[in-house]
């Protein structure tokens, strides 16, 4: 006699597995995807009992927005083919963006280097061998002029990735706007001003974390009035991911950092629908199509049921989660690097099936340098390719109803609101960050990827397995000393020949707001106008703020 | 024994650690004893904290590009200190045409992207043992 009677499913184990498995037995004795997830070998109807359609999934266009933000998917506009780019000085790189939107790219998206993220001036001793070295430098408004010559600001989106010194660099690019005559009520493109994940993850910090949470409450508030348009900030989970997250860990931390983003404005006085509508975020394609893809999908549904339940949200574009993604670069290797294109090619279709609003394709050449004009060009090229040529984009959300995807998003959300569960047990994500509990999260989960990978229980192609003896090297694009050299010369030249009160004076009116309540943006703004360089502007903020130092955890 | 003394240090101004991070805790786990200096360290930090540690390894983590900046610098000021027998090594992502001048200045060891930790586990326990039984 049966206790309970057998599903369909444990029939066919049965009947038809069990069987087959002696005969011929599986490769491994588990599955799992990149992240470590286990995964089933075969997901039938029994797995999606508990989902329920309109309430988990909903067409396209409708809420929870599991199936895509927009009703009619990629048929109406493709998603934004945005190449993230910049090296050496503003020259190089302005030269690099003419190339790349000659060759079709649709958006622009900035790399600044090390020294400008950092808020520090060339001639810092700290900038010394990092001038234009992983992207390009600017440190006054004179630079940001010379990198947007000739490109029309009114007629293009730009996405910045720029997080401490994000209202300064915000601010130069609104006055070469200005400049060129476009209306800052209809600019549009993103800062990344993700401050959270820098701290957990990039550590590209300056001031401590609560003086940074007020600058990007101060940026959401002017935002909110001047440049309506601007998405104010792009919440990340790229660089989480990159410092060895699981998928599940960057669905959970960057939809938490997210909300905290959300709490800080309310907290600050700001409706919801005012400013939420222009927040963005910025995902990882990762290797693992399908978690990719379930994870996209996932963080639709997380936000837009986040937004309308837990913050009152009333509009439909406060619960419209819209992103960009960048296909892993952590994934590409060294060895036999043309192999990169295909695992570019493959991530960037996870992306697109995922949904994305728009994307950056990885070069084959960036587990060695910063790409060179034709890798570049083929990692946009490969995005034309999936757009144009391999059918994906004529039906919406094509992978929908999948068994195995919709039981994987339903999984990714389960973990994700698992998370949060923590991470508001210790009182919020900056809390969690002072506490060191995300990064020591992320240390652990990129250790056992490593020993995963040097067991040889995960492949990396021509990495632990199909290597090749020799290798005929690839060319490279190096970067001398010359970017530091041209640009150190003409910070000597600009300080020479701008007006030092008008400097000295704009920045005292923005340590005088930086010490009371009052937003930093305007201030910033004529502080950038008289040429202040970045270093002056953060110098006056270092002093405020202080600087952020942390606990290093292994 | 004595254990292995390792400083793990990462210099400039990126903030990238997943590697210097993975390697601290593969050298601990095989027996070293680590020092992780934390970020933005510069030359001068580096070598005060050899001499402090008493360092036989130093790991710099550089992705950046400082290298050929950061390098030279630190050899300059170990050399100054007396610790020109420490063995300094370099991960990362350092372009071919730059090896032969690293190796020059006395960097024994540059690993680049694919390595695995127990190659770089092996360089030091070999390279170390032999210069603390050479005269």
């Amino acid at each position: 006699m049966k206790a309970v009677a057998e599903t369909d499913k444990q029939r066919w184990q049965r009947e038809t597995l069990d069987p087959a498995l002696k005969k011929s037995p599986e490769r491994a004795a588990a599955f799992t995807t990149i992240s470590g997830w286990p995964i089933d070998r075969l997901y039938t109807a029994e797995d999606v009992e508990g989902i329920d359609y309109a309430r988990d999934i909903g067409h396209p266009g409708e809420f929870p927005y599991t199936r895509g933000i927009h009703p009619s998917g990629y048929r109406g506009k493709l998603w934004t083919m945005r190449q993230f780019a910049g090296f050496g000085t503003p020259e190089d790189t302005n030269a690099r963006y003419k190339a790349l939107l000659h060759a079709g790219g649709t958006g622009l998206s900035v790399a600044f280097d090390l020294p400008t993220l950092m808020g520090r001036d060339p001639d810092h001793e700290l900038s010394l061998g990092e001038v234009g070295k992983c992207g390009v430098n600017v440190t006054s408004l004179a630079d940001m002029e010379t990198l947007f010559d000739g490109i029309s600001l009114a007629d293009i989106t730009t996405s910045m990735t720029i997080n401490s010194p994000a209202a300064m660099i915000f601010a130069m690019y609104l006055v070469v706007a200005e400049q060129q005559g476009a209306d800052w009520q209809t600019l549009s493109g993103t800062i990344q001003n993700d401050i959270l994940k820098e701290f957990i993850a990039q550590k590209e910090y300056i001031f401590p974390p609560r003086p940074s949470m007020r600058i990007i409450t101060d940026i959401f508030a002017f935002c909110a009035a001047s440049a309506p348009q601007w998405n104010t900030i792009s919440v990340s989970g790229y660089h989480i991911r990159e410092a060895g997250a699981t998928a599940a860990q960057e669905l959970a931390f960057t939809l938490r950092d997210g909300f905290e983003y959300v709490r800080w404005g309310v907290d600050a006085g700001l409706d919801v629908d005012r400013f939420v509508p222009r927040m963005s975020f910025f995902f990882n394609a990762h290797s693992d199509f399908f978690e990719e893809i379930a994870k996209y999908r996932a963080a639709r549904r997380i936000w837009a049921r986040a937004m309308r339940e837990g913050f009152g949200a009333k509009s439909d574009r406060s619960w419209k989660l819209r992103f960009h993604s960048q296909t892993a670069g952590v994934s590409l290797t060294a060895q036999q690097p043309y192999n990169n294109v295909v695992r570019t090619a493959l991530q960037a279709l996870s992306a697109v099936l995922g949904g994305t609003n728009s994307l950056h394709a990885n070069s084959l050449d960036e587990a060695l340098a910063l790409p060179t004009t034709e890798a570049a060009r083929l990692a946009l090229r490969t995005q034309q390719i999936i757009a144009f040529e391999s059918g994906v984009t004529g039906v919406v959300d094509p992978l929908g109803g999948s068994y195995f995807v919709e039981k994987l998003t339903s999984d990714m959300e389960d973990a994700a609101l698992d998370y949060f569960d923590r991470i508001d047990a210790m009182g919020g994500m900056v809390e969690a960050i002072e506490r060191g509990f995300p990064q020591q999260e992320i240390a652990e989960s990129s250790y056992r990827f490593q020993q995963a990978v040097e067991r040889n229980e995960r492949i990396v192609v021509a990495v632990n397995d199909f290597v090749e003896a020799h290798e005929p090297p690839i060319e490279i694009l190096y970067i001398d000393e010359s970017a530091s050299e041209t640009q150190l010369a003409k910070l000597h030249r600009l300080k020479k020949t701008r007006d030092a009160a008008a400097v000295d004076r704009a920045l005292d009116r923005l340590r005088t707001a930086a010490r009371s309540t009052a937003n930093v943006m305007p201030p910033i703004l004529d502080a950038v106008r008289a040429y202040a360089t970045i270093g002056e502007m953060c110098d006056v903020l270092r002093d405020v703020f202080g600087e952020y130092e942390e606990v290093p955890v292994i | 024994m004595r254990k292995i003394r390792v400083v793990i240090a990462k210099p400039g101004l990126d903030g990238h650690d997943r590697g210097a991070k993975v390697i601290a805790r593969a050298l601990r786990d095989a027996g070293m004893e680590v020092i992780y200096t934390g970020l933005r360290q510069t030359p001068e930090q580096i070598a005060s904290a050899a001499l402090q540690e008493d360092a036989d390894v130093i790991g710099l983590s550089i992705l950046s590009g400082a290298h050929n900046h950061v390098a030279p610098r630190l050899m300059e000021l170990l050399a100054r200190h007396g610790l020109d027998d420490v063995l300094v090594l370099i991960g990362g992502i350092i372009p071919d045409v730059d090896i032969p001048n690293l190796k020059a200045i006395g960097v024994k060891g540059i690993f680049l992207p694919g390595t695995t930790m127990q190659e770089i586990i092996d360089f030091i326990e070999k390279n170390v043992r032999e210069r603390v039984g050479s005269p």
